[in-house]
């Protein structure tokens, strides 16, 4: 298993050839209190940095962009029922959706944990 | 090179660092750095209902004015009846263009004493610096007008806000009804206050003098009943109570009677007539106007924001939204907007419009949440 994140606070688990996506703590930070979020439909095909899903807090609205391609295989029902689970488990419960890896090699570009974690602290 | 502009144009407010010290968000704001949020817009809103907030409004303009003539002179350029407005009272009003498009809404009050006639304006912090070029253009020479820079503005809102000014104020809350105000003196210095406020509670605006500032906001926060409350939860709460904000729901291109605010023009205003625009406001009373702000309610739960398409039942824009959000005392999202007037009446079903995402909303009676304030004889 293999944590990575991008530039733009989204997180990706690789298990295999599947990928949970989601957004950082840092994200949820800076976003406040989500009230609304809405995953993408499984069987879409994303292309890396295709809007995939959208977060809403009370104050603004934002994109969730996927960090790698791949076919959605799964939405999470839990955070459309209770988008606070962002907030209070961004890293974890609240995670968006799931994808089928179609590049493995995309994933070199991306931020392991301790650089993410160094460089969104200076932000 | 833009980013570095705006952040030495954004100027710092006197309470600046007292935010910072209870961990303000700080935000750039109408010019100003600003609290956005403390704990979180949600929590700061429930408190505001539930309890008692206090908002650093400093950004907003005050303004004196002061001659002989001034209700007159005013009455050209604000709908509203100032000249019968009594010493001690305040008013919501409007200053208008020529062609009746509000130029800014604003809080007036007669502070006039004896025979020396004053009035006291407080405007949005945004518009401020143009609203003072405007007067000290329309106004007569008689009529001075001073910014007051040397005060801040403080907004403690909420149902437990009588009780708390009592333990600062004494005898304040008693004397003052819903739109009165008055003045103390404190450690030194006159403080002025009015009943009044923009979140639909009862509550009490107070300008101090920026070098008592800081200990009028410890002195209102020492108590547990108050909590700082940002932008974010000011702007939730105004929407909730269904009362606009300029710049977004009020532009020069809107009028009074399209904006809905037919309450600021006064009865004798209308009969006379006599301020900026009054030929096509009038007219606009007669006849109704071709579009007006409404509010809006959007199934799901999903907010749509300012900008937003209003579409009738065949697709067709009828207008846009000016103000949309969630609204954490409803659970739901809602907004305000401006429709063509024939389907601006409440229950009217309507679709939104936001980045190629269609929602079903209704017209909705506003305020979404009814006003608490506190007027003479209720209980």
């Amino acid at each position: 298993m293999s944590l990575y994140f991008t530039k733009e606070h989204e997180w990706i688990r690789v298990e295999g050839d599947t990928a949970t996506v989601g957004i950082s703590e840092h994200a949820q930070h800076a976003l406040g209190d989500i009230v609304f979020a809405e995953a993408p439909e499984p069987g879409r095909q994303l292309n890396k940095g295709d809007e995939a899903a959208v977060v809403e807090s009370v104050k603004a609205a934002s994109d969730v962009y996927s960090p790698i391609s791949g076919e959605v295989i799964e939405a999470n029902q839990a955070i459309a029922d209770e988008p606070a689970l962002i907030n209070t488990d961004p890293e974890g419960e609240g995670w968006f959706f799931k994808l089928r890896l179609t590049d493995r090699s995309e994933l070199e570009g991306l931020m392991d944990e301790p650089s993410y974690r160094e460089w969104s602290s200076k932000l | 090179m833009a980013d570095a502009d705006t952040l030495e144009l954004t100027q710092t407010l006197p309470l600046d660092g007292w935010h910072r010290a209870r961990g303000g968000r700080m935000v750039p704001f109408a010019g100003y750095h600003m609290p956005v949020q403390y704990e979180g817009i949600m929590a700061e809103h429930q408190w505001t209902r539930e309890s008692a907030g206090l908002f650093d409004v400093s950004h907003m303009g005050q303004l004196m004015l002061t001659g002989s003539g001034a209700a007159e002179a005013l009455e050209a350029l604000l709908p509203g009846d100032i000249k019968g407005l009594k010493p001690g009272r305040l008013r919501y009003s409007l200053l208008l263009n020529e062609t009746g498009g509000i130029i800014d809404d604003l809080m007036v009050t007669n502070v006039s004493r004896g025979d020396e006639e004053a009035f006291y304006l407080v405007v949005n912090g945004a518009t401020k610096h143009g609203d003072i070029a405007n007067l000290r253009e329309r106004l007569p020479e008689l009529v001075a007008l001073e910014h007051l820079e040397d005060r801040g503005l403080l907004a403690l809102q909420g149902p437990r806000a009588a009780e708390v000014l009592e333990g600062v104020f004494p005898g304040v809350p008693d004397e003052l009804s819903f739109m009165q105000g008055t003045s103390r003196e404190w450690g030194g210095v006159a403080i002025g206050i009015s009943r009044s406020g923009y979140t639909g509670e009862d509550g009490f605006e107070l300008s101090v003098p920026v070098s008592h500032a800081d200990k009028l906001a410890n002195a209102l926060t020492s108590d547990e009943r108050v909590r700082p409350i940002g932008l974010g939860a000011r702007d939730s709460l105004r929407l909730e109570a269904g009362l606009p904000l300029y710049g977004h729901d009020l532009d020069e291109r809107t009028t009074p009677v399209m904006a809905d605010l037919g309450f600021a023009i006064s009865k004798r205003r209308r009969a006379e007539g006599g301020f900026a625009g009054a030929e096509r406001i009038l007219l606009e009373l007669e006849q109704g106007p071709v579009q007006k702000r409404v509010g809006l309610t959007v199934e799901g739960r999903q907010p749509v924001r300012e900008g937003g398409r209003i579409l009738d039942g065949e697709g067709n824009e009828i207008g846009r939204v000016t103000s949309g959000g969630f609204a954490p005392s409803l659970g739901r999202p809602i907004g305000m907007g401006y429709v063509a007037a024939a389907l601006g009446a409440p229950g009217t079903p309507l679709t939104l419009e936001q980045r190629g995402k269609l929602f079903p909303a209704a017209v909705a009676p506003t305020p979404f949440v009814q006003h608490r304030y506190h007027r003479k004889g209720a209980a």
